[in-house]
């Protein structure tokens, strides 16, 4: 770990003031950033502690419906807020079958959203990556690539994004809210993460100094909780990346989809919002039909980016599966193994 | 004069009893000290640089730089580490391994070490190493098994034969009315015990204390001896604690000797531990294996020939060849078997002993095949093998010392409830509608013995102390054995000053082959055996004794007496008898040894069957071992409570090695691509719900006096196999590569 | 530059002066305060090892910068039994052989009493599984490590209603 200044901020335009600065960044919890610069993939001049920062871990219901969650919220404090898992349980179980108990009692909200990707190259200095080197290459192309991305890759970069938490979150219209040089904006999370395109080390719209501050739900992300869940594909039964991940939310009128909602994880370099799948289930009824119709227009513009084909396919799988679930309704209590497909009802007998 | 002590234990005052472990109290509470807890004053930190190319040279490294930052105090080169007194890639024995020690700037496998960095502070050395920046002169390196031409190696494994076989196989196949060949392949896999490799070295002129976990200290002691021209007198290696050895703590490692360099050169204790990274290289590994299996039967579904080869990795510069083949001249019964190994050199770090080298790979492939045999003779999988039940080991015809088998199979099976297994694959599912399968195999570990030394003492005042350079890295050898010297003394455990852990001990031999229980136990039974017998020779020889004349043979001890065995109401303490003797103490040395008479005239092998369920989600593909049950027949068990727990954890290997590990090598690079343990995966808690393991009795007159076989690999064997066998009875989808991942069950 | 800092370890207040802001809150109880109960098994939170409490919730220690903590209070394996008398959580790990090695331990431990608090597993074992799944066992003493899980909860919950009463 190279040596840095250490500074901690006591408001929100210190913090911004200080982390303007070129090769200044923002520390919250550090389980990412402690992980990189361990792996000297991040070698940041200054941290700028922002855990001391008043006000930044409140979870507040909004008046008119809605949830503004705080940066600084814990990634359990959040999933075992009972009312947010009871108005949001797609994201609750989202958030539970990320990491380990220990990582989610340290990791807050938004770092959970910047999170860097998993791909092995980008954390091999010895490897060539235009995410850490712009215009170095991309020696995943070639290499070992069964995780790697099915949607929205570029040929400079394959990588994906291995945050649970934000694929329910973009499928329900959260917003982040952003301090900055300028002042305050709101940016969509859908907006946040680019894809990778000709520039993979821009990988989110933030400029230098952005602190984001809080999380926003919208109101009409509770119409959900009924019919929300998530479901996750692992190597491993717990603790671990997803290999795919899904997350379906309906509104059900008279036996027919008011409204759907669906998105996937592990699959793009963003949380991926399938659109045209929400549009081709809207009117439909809930069958596996639809949800297959829906599947594979989720999946239309995927393809492999090296030995990772069956991916594709098994988002499509995923995506009937979570539908289904989604459909039968949302469990009264998180289940044992969250977002698992081992969980006792995780399977449509 | 074994009677003696024999007899004892039958009485078994502590063999055979539930202890906790009596180090327990201090693993709870993190009182027990491994290697890295050690800081002795003026304490240096270094940490190796290593290298990012598998095959080259190092051209360049910017020590300036290093030095630059602040806290370094040096960094040890190729320019100015320590003169050995041997050369490292010296070869006098199978067992001495080649080392890099900065002698040259040759790169012969990814993350051997280059250079290391020594600072006043962890964080200093870990940037100084960072600062290094090496440059490199690249070759291409050859990674996997097809990347050279194979060759037959001169032994595999521990000097096992590179070929055995008996009859006639191609005879055999051609008489067969069914034949199978089929090809299995297992991943080359990385120990990663959760301690990295450790060592605290510090010098008091030419004497040398390390502090180092090692599964074999006496050879460990031996090694730096070697390599540092030092009187083997002069070296302490102390190692009461090992986090988890498995193999790769058998022999001192690079990285272990270049902590004792550094400390050389800058003339202060140093610290030196491993990154979880370093540890997928210069340690060791389990190398990759493709084995491929013919086997013929008759129509009642008895073999007629089974052939078994394996090609395996090897490094570029060192040999060792995980012997897989070998599990099949034990296993099954055939009249002809043929089992053969070849060997490809790759630019890797050299293989090692890993838990169950060559029985583990080979049991996954030999039960899948079986398997597959057992399918297409319509016979169920646990008929198959009985019908094929060796009662002489198959290829040397010698009988078995002791083998329950059959009794493992019948209590494993009605536990599991093997008879509501539906034939035919894709038959059974969960209430949920997941697929489930079951699966077996049977398990096999030879019963070895290695050689070890022990030292025993009474004293005057009842008390009694056993000594030897014994290791725990887990297995529980605080305890087991203390319970051996207990017994062998016969005096109570809490009368027992029991020493272990250091080297400066009698050489109890090392931690492997599952042998060190019944090797360290034997010579401790020796040891104590000649101390009781110099006791009844005091007391059975005085007119003053109550023992006079029963003879050295007439008397046993227990509960710190000597007793009368044609009259158990006359004895005599060991204070009384020291006592009147006019003696402080009595004390003797011991060994422990195979017994090569009995060797030869027997087959000695711990045998076990293990039974899986797995649930396969129908359309995700993912997989959990939901329930596993093995019954294990191993001789004597010393403590059942430890022993159990040794078949838990070797048959959750099973469950890693069925599902799990996989070093992804980028065969373009040569590095190991997921060298962590968030991305080399072993099972979580979540992965195994449901496990349990019956300890079958047996006896065994011959394997060694004791009567114990090994415990600590046996459950790797036959559990992995059994989870392939019923991921394949859930699915249909006979996947024939380890790890069994959710896409290749997709379809 | 020097970084003072306050922490209560084990229940004892310490003043803290650090050179170096790199210092991990692992390295600092392993390297600076001499408590190396904590072990370090990979030092990227993939392990469990390194895990203690800090303000009562378990955390991988190794990914927490010593200098942000600044007033925490930290709980390592060292501080849990109260003199000779062992933690519940600790008494049962012995009894069930939830440990072979025992350098998880510590960590496991640790994770255990800080699964114990969250009151989110109950007796459930499935839940416990997974709860202390953010703690690797290499020598595979899973099934003691629940076991002793659900003992220690049972008898903690049992000495609750017993003050109660």
């Amino acid at each position: 770990m190279n040596r840095f200044d250490y500074v901690r901020a006591g408001s929100v335009a210190e913090a911004v003031a200080a982390a303007a600065e070129p090769g200044a960044v923002y520390l919250a919890a550090g389980t990412n950033l402690l992980d990189l610069m361990k792996g000297s993939i991040a070698r940041p001049g200054r941290l700028v502690d922002v855990t001391h920062l008043p006000g930044l871990d409140r979870i507040d219901h909004l008046p008119g419906g809605g949830v503004r969650i705080g940066a600084l919220v814990r990634n359990s404090d959040l999933a075992y807020d009972p009312d947010f898992a009871k108005s949001h349980p797609a994201v609750a179980e989202a958030l539970l079958s990320g990491a380990s108990a220990q990582l989610r009692n340290a990791a807050t909200v938004a770092g959970n959203l910047l999170q860097r990707t998993r791909c092995p190259y980008f954390y091999d200095p010895a490897s060539a990556c235009n995410k850490r080197d712009p215009g170095a290459g991309c020696d995943a192309r070639g290499g070992e690539t069964r995780l790697h991305a099915v949607l929205g890759w570029s040929e400079h970069c394959i990588a994906t994004h291995p945050s649970d938490f934000c694929v329910p979150l973009v499928s329900l219209d959260a917003v982040v809210e952003v301090e900055g040089t300028s002042g305050a904006r709101e940016v969509p999370l859908d907006a946040l993460h680019r894809l990778p395109e000709d520039r993979p080390d821009r990988e989110t719209v933030l400029e230098p100094g952005d602190l984001i501050v809080a999380l926003r739900l919208p109101a009409e992300a509770a119409g959900f909780a009924g019919h929300s869940r998530y479901l996750k594909v692992r190597d491993r039964t717990s603790y671990a990346f997803a290999v795919v991940s899904a997350s379906a939310s309906l509104r059900l009128e008279g036996g027919r989809i008011g409204e759907a909602r669906l998105a996937l994880g592990g699959v793009a370099l963003k949380p991926w919002r399938a659109r045209a799948a929400e549009a081709a289930l809207t009117g439909a009824e809930p069958t596996e039909r639809s949800f297959a119709r829906a599947a594979e227009a989720a999946l239309a513009e995927a393809r492999p980016s090296g030995d990772n084909a069956f991916k594709i396919e098994l988002a499509r799988r995923l995506i009937v599966r979570t539908l289904t679930l989604a459909a039968d309704g949302t469990p009264e209590r998180m289940p044992a193994l969250p977002a698992s497909a081992f969980s006792g009802d995780a399977l449509h007998a | 004069m074994p009677d003696i002590a024999y007899e004892q234990a039958r009485h078994g005052s502590s063999i055979g009893q539930p202890l906790t472990r009596r180090d327990g109290l201090l693993k709870v509470t993190g009182a027990a000290t491994y290697a890295a807890d050690n800081r002795p004053e003026g304490l240096l930190h270094a940490v190796l640089a290593v290298s990012r190319i598998a095959r080259g040279r190092v051209v360049g490294l910017d020590v300036a730089a290093a030095k630059a930052h602040p806290g370094v105090v040096e960094v040890m080169t190729g320019a100015n580490a320590p003169k050995l007194a041997q050369d490292p890639d010296a070869k006098e024995n199978p067992f001495m391994f080649r080392l890099d020690l900065l002698q040259n700037d040759r790169v012969r496998y990814a993350h051997q070490p280059i250079a290391v960095v020594i600072a006043e502070t962890l964080e200093a050395a870990t940037e100084g190493a960072e600062l290094l920046a090496p440059r490199y002169e690249v070759d291409p390196p050859g990674i996997g098994l097809d990347t050279d031409e194979p060759h037959v190696p001169e032994g595999v494994g521990a000097g096992d034969k590179t070929s055995a076989s008996r009859g006639d196989v191609e005879a055999g196949l051609a008489q067969a009315e069914r034949r199978v060949e089929t090809t299995y392949e297992t991943a080359a896999q990385y120990h990663n015990a959760l301690e990295p490799h450790a060592v605290v070295a510090r010098w008091e002129g030419d004497r040398l204390i390390v502090d180092t976990p090692s599964q074999a200290l006496a050879m460990a002691k031996m090694r730096l001896a070697g390599l540092f021209g030092l009187d083997p007198k002069n070296i302490l290696v102390r190692s009461p604690f090992l986090g988890g050895g498995f193999g790769s703590k058998g022999f001192m490692s690079g990285p272990q000797v270049l902590g004792v360099m550094a400390a050389k050169l800058v003339g202060r204790p140093v610290k030196l531990v491993l990154r979880r990274e370093q540890m997928f290289g210069p340690v060791g590994h389990r190398g990759e294996t493709r084995q491929t299996l013919r086997l013929g039967s008759d129509a009642s579904g008895a073999l007629t020939a089974l052939d078994h080869h394996t090609l395996t990795t090897t490094s570029r510069f060192d040999d060792f060849y995980e012997p897989s083949s070998a599990i099949s001249r034990y296993l099954y019964a055939a009249p002809a078997v043929s089992t053969r190994h070849s060997g490809v050199r790759v630019d890797t770090g050299t293989p090692l002993f890993m838990r169950a080298p060559g029985e583990a790979s080979g049991s996954v492939a030999l039960e899948g095949a079986i398997d597959e045999m057992a399918e297409a003779c319509g016979l169920d999988p646990l008929e198959f093998r009985l019908r094929n039940y060796a009662e002489a080991e198959p290829i040397s015809g010698r009988p078995f010392s002791s083998k329950a088998l059959r009794e493992c199979y019948a209590q494993g099976a009605a536990r599991f409830g093997w008879d509501k297994r539906i034939a035919g694959t894709r038959s059974m599912r969960d209430p949920a509608g997941r697929l489930v399968g079951f699966g077996m195999g049977t398990a096999l570990f030879p019963a070895l013995m290695m050689q070890a030394e022990a030292w025993a003492e009474i004293r005057a005042d009842g008390t009694g102390t056993v000594a030897l350079g014994a290791h725990d890295m887990g297995q529980g050898a605080w305890t087991a054995l203390a319970q051996i010297a207990a017994d062998g003394l016969g005096i109570d455990l809490d009368r027992l000053d029991f020493q272990s852990g250091t080297s400066d001990l009698p050489n109890a031999g090392i931690a492997g082959g599952s042998a060190h229980t019944a090797t360290a136990g034997s010579a401790i039974h020796s040891a104590a055996a000649a101390v009781l017998a110099q006791l009844a020779d005091l007391a059975t020889r005085d007119e003053r004794s109550p023992l006079f004349g029963a003879g050295n043979a007439g008397v046993y001890a227990r509960g710190g007496r000597l007793v009368r065995r044609d009259d158990e109401g006359r004895s005599e303490s060991f204070s009384e008898i020291l006592s009147r003797a006019g003696k402080t103490s009595v004390s003797a040395q011991g060994q422990g040894a195979a017994d090569p008479a009995s060797r030869e005239a027997y087959a000695m092998h711990a045998h076990g069957a293990v039974f899986a369920e797995v649930s396969v989600d129908p359309d995700l593909g993912q997989i959990r071992v939901t329930r596993l049950v093995g019954a294990f027949a191993a001789g004597r068990v010393v403590n059942p409570r430890l022993v159990t727990s040794q078949y838990y954890g070797g048959m959750i290997w099973g469950v890693s090695f069925a599902l799990h590990e996989n070093a992804v090598v980028d065969p373009r690079s040569g590095r190991v691509m997921n060298a962590n343990l968030g991305e080399y995966h072993v099972p979580v808690n979540a992965d195994v719900p449901s496990i349990e393991a019956i300890l079958v009795e047996e006896h065994d007159p011959h394997v060694n006096p004791l009567g114990i076989k090994g415990v600590g690999e046996i459950g790797i064997t036959g559990t992995a196999g059994a989870i392939a066998n019923a991921v394949y009875h859930a699915t249909g989808v006979r996947v024939r590569k380890t790890p069994i991942t959710l896409d290749r069950l997709l379809g | 530059m020097t970084f003072r800092l306050t922490l209560t370890v084990n229940g004892e207040p310490r003043a803290i002066e650090l050179d170096d802001p790199r210092v991990t809150l692992l390295d600092l109880l392993r390297e600076r305060l001499g408590l190396t109960g904590s072990k370090k098994g990979c030092d990227r939170g993939q392990c469990g090892a390194c895990t203690v409490l800090v303000a009562g919730r378990r955390v991988n220690s190794c990914l927490a910068l010593a200098v942000s903590l600044d007033g925490a209070d930290i709980l390592t394996i060292e501080g849990l039994a109260r003199g000779d008398a062992l933690h519940p959580v600790q008494s049962a790990f012995i009894e069930h052989d939830g440990f072979q090695c025992g350098f998880c331990t510590p960590g496991q431990i640790m994770s255990a009493v800080g699964l114990i608090r969250e009151g989110q597993a109950g007796d459930d074992p499935e839940r416990i599984r997974e709860g202390m799944s953010g703690n690797l066992c290499r020598c595979g003493a899973y099934i003691g490590i629940t076991q002793a899980v659900l003992d220690a909860q049972a008898r903690m919950a049992g000495a609750t209603q017993g003050d109660a009463a």
